[in-house]
């Protein structure tokens, strides 16, 4: 692990392996109470960001005891299933991306287990790794000016759902009847970092 | 209309304020908040509230306000003309409004955005915990628009407030390494070294900069990784951003640099076209 500067405030922790970025999360959320100040655990695809530190160096003693085997938070992940309508747009063009037949891709997707790695780009947008390398498919060259809420979709490593309208360069497999994001819930995001996805098709 | 402001004029970009949604950015939701948060924490002290309370945000052209009942008030940030049914209040003081009267408050002299902060505070329905428009993602109440009705919570008796003593204005924003320093030539030092001017299109999610680009040292993608308040990220055109209260909570440019946590309110008052310089101090 590298830990690199983020300003007074702040670390940024950088892993080898992104498969430790959920376990590190896990811990420190775990651990909040006992990091002075800590305000923020930001996963990343290969990072963990620790903001609102009052004390840089016990967040730093923290980062260097850490290792994923000797103290990773244990507990059943939580699971969630995403009833999904597979007739989204891009499905013909993932297909031939991946040399299937839709109802391949379907069956890929269906059967993978995937796990949110972070949540961003807007409020409740989990980024779901799972998918094998060679699967990886490339934004839209041109971002469709806006997407439904409920999409479900592939970029890059990631397969992913809009939890509200908006523009968007995913390629989109279909669509969940799921509510992703309320911000009137108690909690307001349906997939959090380290949630386990499943979709099933409807 | 019992405690209540019906708005006037929203004048070009009034936004109702508090301190935000801080602690959900693992959610991808931006902290938002005050972007001038000494002038906004002042303007509510200075009409009794807590100084995390709900006030007005505008941006450059002022917002003019009609009360229900008689309230305090308090006008601070960007300076701007204070009337009060056309006769001249001053400003940065607590201020007695009668029913029914007008409240104008004008373009802003200097800066960009000034705070009206009334006693009791702005009520509009919280999102998260906070009442802040977030402009990036939309949660909070919609940005003020003409004939809006604000409700006021019930106010205390304003208590004295310190006289103001406002932080230096002057020199360059000091700025720390960041941690993507050795992805951009010359890292912070030569971020500090070079000259920029505010960009017009800066906005509540960053303070954009002009000026000479700065290069690339490592060429490729950077995955998705957590920002900070005042991250300064290059993007690929090399004219770097500063971000602010409405940033969004990760991203995929490099971030050579974070500015101090003092001097980011004045990021709020930098004008498009103003001259921006930078001081390396350590991180």
């Amino acid at each position: 692990m590298q830990v690199l500067p983020a300003g007074p405030g702040a670390l940024l922790a950088a892993l080898e392996d992104a498969a430790d970025v959920p376990v590190l999360y896990a811990d420190l959320r775990r651990d909040l109470p006992t990091i002075q100040g800590c305000r923020d655990v930001v996963p990343g695809a290969r990072t963990v960001l620790l903001d609102g530190l009052e004390d840089l160096e016990a967040a730093r003693t923290y980062l260097a005891a850490w290792t994923p085997s000797a103290r990773s938070a244990g507990g059943e992940p939580r699971v969630v299933e995403l009833p999904t309508t597979y007739d989204g747009e891009d499905l013909d063009d993932v297909a031939r991306r991946w040399e299937m037949t839709r109802a391949e891709v379907v069956a890929t997707h269906t059967g993978t287990e995937f796990t949110v790695a972070f949540v961003g780009f807007s409020p409740g947008f989990a980024y779901c790794t799972g998918l094998p390398a060679e699967l990886a498919v490339p934004r839209l060259d041109r971002p469709r000016p806006r997407v439904p809420a409920g999409s479900v979709g592939l970029a890059g490593e990631y397969a992913g759902v809009y939890p509200s309208a908006s523009p968007g360069g995913w390629r989109l497999l279909g669509r969940t009847s799921a509510t992703l994001w309320d911000a009137s819930r108690e909690e307001p995001a349906l997939l959090t970092p380290g949630t386990r996805v499943r979709f099933t098709e409807s | 209309m019992a405690r209540a402001l019906t708005v006037v004029d929203a004048g070009p970009l009034t936004t109702v304020q508090d301190a935000g949604r801080p602690g959900l950015a693992h959610l991808g939701v931006p902290r938002s908040g005050f972007l001038d948060d000494h002038a906004a924490r002042l303007a509510n002290r200075l009409v009794g509230n807590e100084p995390g309370a709900a006030l007005l945000e505008t941006t450059l052209g002022g917002v003019t306000l009609r009360t229900g009942e008689a309230v305090t008030v308090a006008v601070t940030g960007a300076v701007a003309d204070v009337l009060v049914d056309g006769r001249g209040a001053p400003w940065s003081e607590p201020l007695s409004v009668p029913a029914g009267a007008v409240l104008a408050v004008g373009p802003a002299r200097s800066g960009v955005r000034t705070y009206v902060a009334v006693a009791g505070g702005i009520e509009v329905d919280p999102v998260l915990g906070s009442r802040s428009t977030d402009t990036l993602s939309g949660l909070g109440p919609p940005v003020v628009a003409d004939g809006d009705v604000l409700p006021v919570g019930a106010g205390r008796r304003p208590r004295p407030a310190d006289v103001p003593r406002l932080p230096a204005v002057d020199g360059p924003l000091r700025v720390t390494p960041g941690p993507r320093e050795s992805w951009v030539e010359g890292g912070v030092r030569r971020l500090a070294e070079a000259g920029w001017t505010v960009a017009a299109d800066s906005n509540r999610v960053a303070l954009r900069l002009h000026g000479e680009p700065l290069q690339r040292a490592v060429e490729g993608e950077l995955p998705s990784e957590g920002l900070v308040l005042g991250a300064v990220q290059v993007p690929p055109d090399g004219q770097p951003l500063v971000f602010l209260a409405d940033h969004p909570t990760t991203g995929g440019y490099p971030v050579v640099g974070v500015l101090h946590p003092d001097d980011l309110w004045r990021c709020a008052q930098l004008r498009p076209g103003e001259p921006v310089s930078l001081r390396q101090v350590a991180g």
